[in-house]
């Protein structure tokens, strides 16, 4: 039983201490790496790398101290990330940001600075000298806007087919079984690529594709979930007391089914952040200047890349840390629901 | 015994359920079985997992509705009525299941759980006095409502779920109760207290019930008569008073022999012989033996149960048997 | 670290004057207590439990859910021990050897060949896609060190001996294709396979039909006897245990009650608990429509059990003393020799022992 009496904590350095020094030391590192022109790029990103590491692992004792030992500090660094870029995007056009998409007022501006904390230009320009920092921005608007619309729509049409299926299964089951099925039997990348040649590649059409493709998984997500609670005995229940088809799908099942399909759903936002970006990779997207994580990725194309780095690098990390967020707080979603499932 | 023969509170004739079983096969759950209850009648029915009875109580509330056969409730024939109908008749009879934590909405709390019914039957009619009438229907359950009113059922114990099932039952009035091994999943001081509820609650409410289980004590001390069932068959019908000596189809024989012996009491069985106890594989109910079904496991089996199916007959006032052989016992203690 | 031991509950081991026998005990365990850490706090399943059985005896294990009985089943067996989570105290040895002393090594030796245990559910117990056959000639090779063709060979006669009908056969099939029935007599072949002297049985027919649970209850009488095997018999129906042993301990909130010969427990129980236990099981020679006599109210919550005896809240007969001062386990009143305990300040009858 010793080893479940509480900890003491008379431990010299303190906890708090020794977290607090890894975190700055860390943060340090991190913008040293990102910002210093002299260093080669592997240099830099080592650099910038160990200072991540360190600055989590103060951050995790800093929480650690502050929330007891469950804290977790992927999930809120995760969190944060998600919070600090949407605030980012919602005040975008009121931030003192360069110039993101016009070409003619840009003139005068470096091309290809390295990103830097003096001079306008934090996080670098590209070729025609458009701010690097601004178009991050403003591409993660695009991208996420198409990717939770199309999520969205995916879920709520997904979802309702879904449960419609597994709660009159039959004949209604079959059809959609080999909707689903044509539709996953499709390479996803094709049918974009199909869709792109019929479509204007604005916004909305975007989404409309993109939701496509989640709207198979959505269904059949849905629909399993449904058919397990169907057989339950509340439902039975529900019948005997003259429930009629609508009240037991939205009242009984309903409640049941949202937090597993929420909780795909949001795992599923990252996989469309993707999906958009590669589609703008591939010119099939939001076309330039209006700028996306993709088409600035694919700016770098050439001996752009490596000449200048920065160019790729820097969509490329902010699309990297939002998928990763979305993963992981999508997944402690999905593990605090199936918890309690088991409880039930 | 209470039975008014006049006016049974629910019928059904002749039920047969099937059920797909893959590669052109069949379950053969229920075939040809009838029952009648009595106004404020209870009627027990036993039987051991896979014999039917569970599917013989979901055919009664048309969940789902048998393949062949009717059932009536009162004067209104449940099978063939139009679906809308059909939900307001069902409402008129309630079931109680075996796992009263699955029969119970997760999601929501114990007070909409138990007003369930109304919102379906009476909105907006008289949801201002809800609360008073919910506390009412727990109290009478023997639920404290102030305690459990706002939680939800995994907060509650499996005795108390069974309370608020019967609470949300009560609730619409029901003129039949139909228990599926309601108290079969509770511990042995919890069941009386379940059963001791059901029982006074028929009883206060004149409510007819039909009480399926698989032990043949819980199933005696709660019914006026007791229909054995085995694959789908109905073996014997008879009143429970007495029934550990009337007993004479070798099945209920068989059931009655093994019961452990504390639950005999001072009622040892003795006459008929039970059932040679082989360790045989039960018949499948996909492929049930000829004739009649339980003579691949009986001790009077002939030929002729083997050609011929026994047809029920009664060997003395409310007491019917399907078999060729067993004979009415002419003296008991 | 030690729990805290109230000197109260700290029952002496049961030493019963009339089976004396000079041999240690097969199982002897003393003051068994196990307890699980959870994040609101410690759950004291057991809580100072005292057994023992000889060689060939059959103990029957009682109590309705949350008891604890399982729980000791396990613990006696060595399944759970002292590690993260959990803390084990007290002494089990079976055999002579401390079951919670040994290496995990030396509690894998012991298990199959001391003891085996019998679990509630076949179908778990049994590897899906692993044959019958294959489930019992494993264990037989890795404990025995028989051959391939002795193994098979001896595996087919241990489901004779479990009474399988054409066991070449069903040594050849798959769990899912034999009955509940069927698949506990393989459970209990498995148990049997390198010749246990304990066989501990946790719920061995809960989840079995009527008429099959009588066969199987059976068949471990018979087999015990045999065997000269002893039984432990865990069970939530006191009726299943009432006929087949020869002890029955019956456990309340993880303490044991009352611990005594079955037929006394059934004949006059002393403990409030187990009399109303036993008067509520509905019996076949009750009129129809009889009101069993229910304890009211439910056990209590293992994380803050209440002071005193834990029974008090729900017994009838329960003073001021009940409440606060916990009662040891002591022998019947005016029986002293008949080896009965009880765990009660006002057992049942003391009055009427007394007045004699």
């Amino acid at each position: 039983m010793s080893d479940l009496a509480p900890r003491t904590r008379t431990a010299f350095p303190p906890p708090l201490l020794i977290g607090a020094a890894l975190a700055v030391v860390g943060l340090v590192l991190l913008v040293f790496g990102a910002t210093t022109p002299q260093l080669v790029t592997p240099a830099k990103a080592a650099v910038a790398l160990l200072g991540l590491g360190l600055l989590l692992a103060g951050a995790s004792r800093l929480g650690k101290v502050w929330a007891g030992p469950g804290f977790d500090v992927v999930f809120w660094f995760g969190a944060a990330w998600l919070l600090l870029l949407g605030l980012a995007i919602l005040c975008a056009p009121w931030l003192p940001l360069a110039e993101d998409r016009d070409v003619a007022s840009t003139v005068a501006e470096p091309v290809f600075a390295t990103p830097t904390f003096t001079g306008g230009h934090p996080l670098g320009t590209n070729a025609f000298g458009l701010d690097l920092l601004a178009r991050s921005l403003y591409g993660a608007r695009s991208s996420l806007l198409i990717s939770l619309s199309a999520v969205a729509l995916g879920t709520v049409v997904g979802g309702a087919i879904g449960m419609v299926a597994g709660y009159f299964q039959k004949s209604v089951d079959r059809v959609v079984g080999i909707a689903t099925n044509s539709l996953l039997a499709v390479p996803p990348l094709i049918l974009l690529i199909a869709l792109a040649t019929v479509l204007q590649p604005h916004l909305r059409n975007v989404a409309f594709s993109l939701a496509l493709l989640t709207i198979p998984g959505m269904v059949r997500l849905a629909r399993a979930t449904t058919m397990a609670y169907a057989n339950r005995e509340f439902v039975v229940a529900a019948r005997a007391m003259g429930a009629g088809r609508t009240r037991i799908l939205l009242r009984e099942l309903l409640p049941n089914v949202l937090l597993p399909v929420l909780s795909l759903a949001v795992v599923m936002i990252s996989v469309l952040v993707v999906a958009e970006a590669s589609l703008s990779f591939l010119g099939l997207g939001i076309q330039p200047p209006e700028p996306t994580w993709g088409n600035m990725i694919a700016e770098g194309e050439g001996r752009v890349f490596e000449e200048h780095p920065h160019i790729v690098l820097v969509p490329g990390a902010f699309l990297f840390l939002t998928v990763f967020a979305f993963n992981v707080v999508g997944e402690k979603a999905r593990g605090r629901w199936d918890s309690r499932s088991v409880k039930l | 015994m209470t039975t008014t023969r006049d006016a049974p509170a629910l019928t059904a004739t002749d039920l047969v359920v099937e059920f797909p079983a893959g590669r052109g096969q069949k379950v053969h759950a229920v075939s040809g079985v009838s029952l009648e209850v009595a106004a404020g009648e209870t009627l027990g029915i036993l039987g051991e997992s896979g014999c039917g009875k569970s599917t013989v109580g979901r055919s009664l509330i048309q969940l789902p509705p048998p393949d062949a056969g009717t059932v009536r409730l009162g004067d209104v024939t449940l099978t063939g009525l139009a679906p809308r109908e059909l939900r307001r008749a069902r409402a008129r009879m309630q079931i109680i299941m075996q796992d009263p934590v699955s029969a119970l909405n997760p999601r929501r709390r114990v007070k909409d759980l138990v007003w369930e019914g109304r919102s379906i039957w009476g909105p907006g009619d008289d949801t201002r006095d809800k609360d008073a009438r919910v506390d009412a229907a727990l109290r009478d359950v023997g639920l404290d409502p102030a305690t459990v009113r706002d939680r939800r059922p995994h907060e509650l114990s499996g005795g108390q779920c069974q309370r608020v099932c019967i609470a949300r039952a009560l609730m619409l009035d029901p003129e039949v109760l139909i228990c599926d091994e309601p108290v079969s999943s509770l511990d042995v001081s919890v069941q009386a207290q379940i059963l001791n509820l059901l029982e006074t609650t028929t009883r206060r409410r004149a409510l007819s019930m039909v009480f399926i289980a698989h032990d043949v004590s819980v199933v005696k001390n709660i019914s006026d008569r007791v229909m054995v069932m085995y694959l789908g068959k109905v073996c014997e019908v008879l009143p429970s008073d007495g029934m550990q000596h009337e007993a004479v189809h070798p099945y209920t024989r068989l059931l009655l022999a093994s019961l452990p012996e504390a639950q005999l009491g001072s009622a040892a069985p003795a006459g008929p012989p039970a059932a040679e106890e082989r360790a045989a594989e039960l018949p499948s109910p996909l492929n049930p033996p000829s004739g009649c079904r339980f003579r691949t496991r009986c001790p009077l089996a002939t030929e002729r149960c083997a050609a011929e199916e026994p047809a029920p007959r009664e060997i003395r006032p409310g007491h019917r048997i399907a078999c060729h052989h067993a004979e009415p016992r002419r003296n008991h203690p | 670290m030690t729990p805290k031991r109230e000197a109260a509950t700290t029952a002496p081991a049961p030493t019963d004057g009339t089976r004396g026998t000079a041999a240690p005990p097969l199982l002897d365990a003393t003051d068994v207590r196990t307890a699980f850490h959870t994040p609101r706090g410690a759950v004291r399943a057991v809580d100072g439990v005292s057994l023992t059985l000889s060689e060939g005896e059959t103990l029957g294990i009682v109590g309705e859910s949350g008891s604890g009985k399982s729980v000791l089943g396990r613990t006696l067996m060595g399944l759970i021990t002292d590690g993260p989570g959990t803390t084990v105290s007290g002494t089990v040895r079976i055999g002579g050897k401390d079951v919670h002393a040994l290496t995990p090594a030396g509690r894998r030796a012991l298990w199959g060949t001391e003891v085996a245990m019998v679990f509630q559910d076949p179908m778990t117990s049994l590897n899906p896609v692993k044959k019958t056959g294959t489930h019992l000639s494993e264990s037989l090779r890795l404990h025995l060190g028989l051959g391939r063709a002795d193994a098979r060979d001896r595996a087919v006669d241990l489901l004779r001996q479990v009474g399988i009908p054409e066991p070449a056969r069903r040594a050849g099939q798959y769990p899912h294709e034999l009955s509940g029935g069927m698949r506990q007599r393989v459970v209990i072949a498995m148990a049997l396979a390198c010749g246990p002297r304990l066989l501990i049985a946790d719920e061995p027919t809960t989840a079995l039909d009527v008429t099959v649970q009588k066969q199987i209850l059976d068949l471990l009488r018979s087999l015990a006897e045999e065997l000269r095997m002893a039984t432990i018999l865990i069970s939530h129906d006191l009726a299943t245990v009432a006929g087949r042993t020869d002890r029955v301990a019956v456990m309340y909130a993880g303490r044991l009650v009352e611990y005594a010969d079955t037929a006394a427990v059934f004949d006059r129980p002393r403990h409030p608990y187990s009399s109303a236990l036993i008067a509520s099981i509905p019996r076949l020679d009750l009129p129809p429509h009889t009101l069993l006599p229910a304890i009211e109210g439910r056990p209590p919550n293992l994380l803050h059990p209440p002071a005193g005896c834990r029974f008090a809240p729900r017994c009838d007969t329960a003073t001021d003393r009940c409440t606060t001062e916990s009662p040891g386990l002591t022998a019947y009143a005016g029986e002293r020799d008949a080896g009965g305990l009880v765990a009660c300040h006002h057992p049942l009858g003391a009055a009427e022992e007394a007045a004699v």
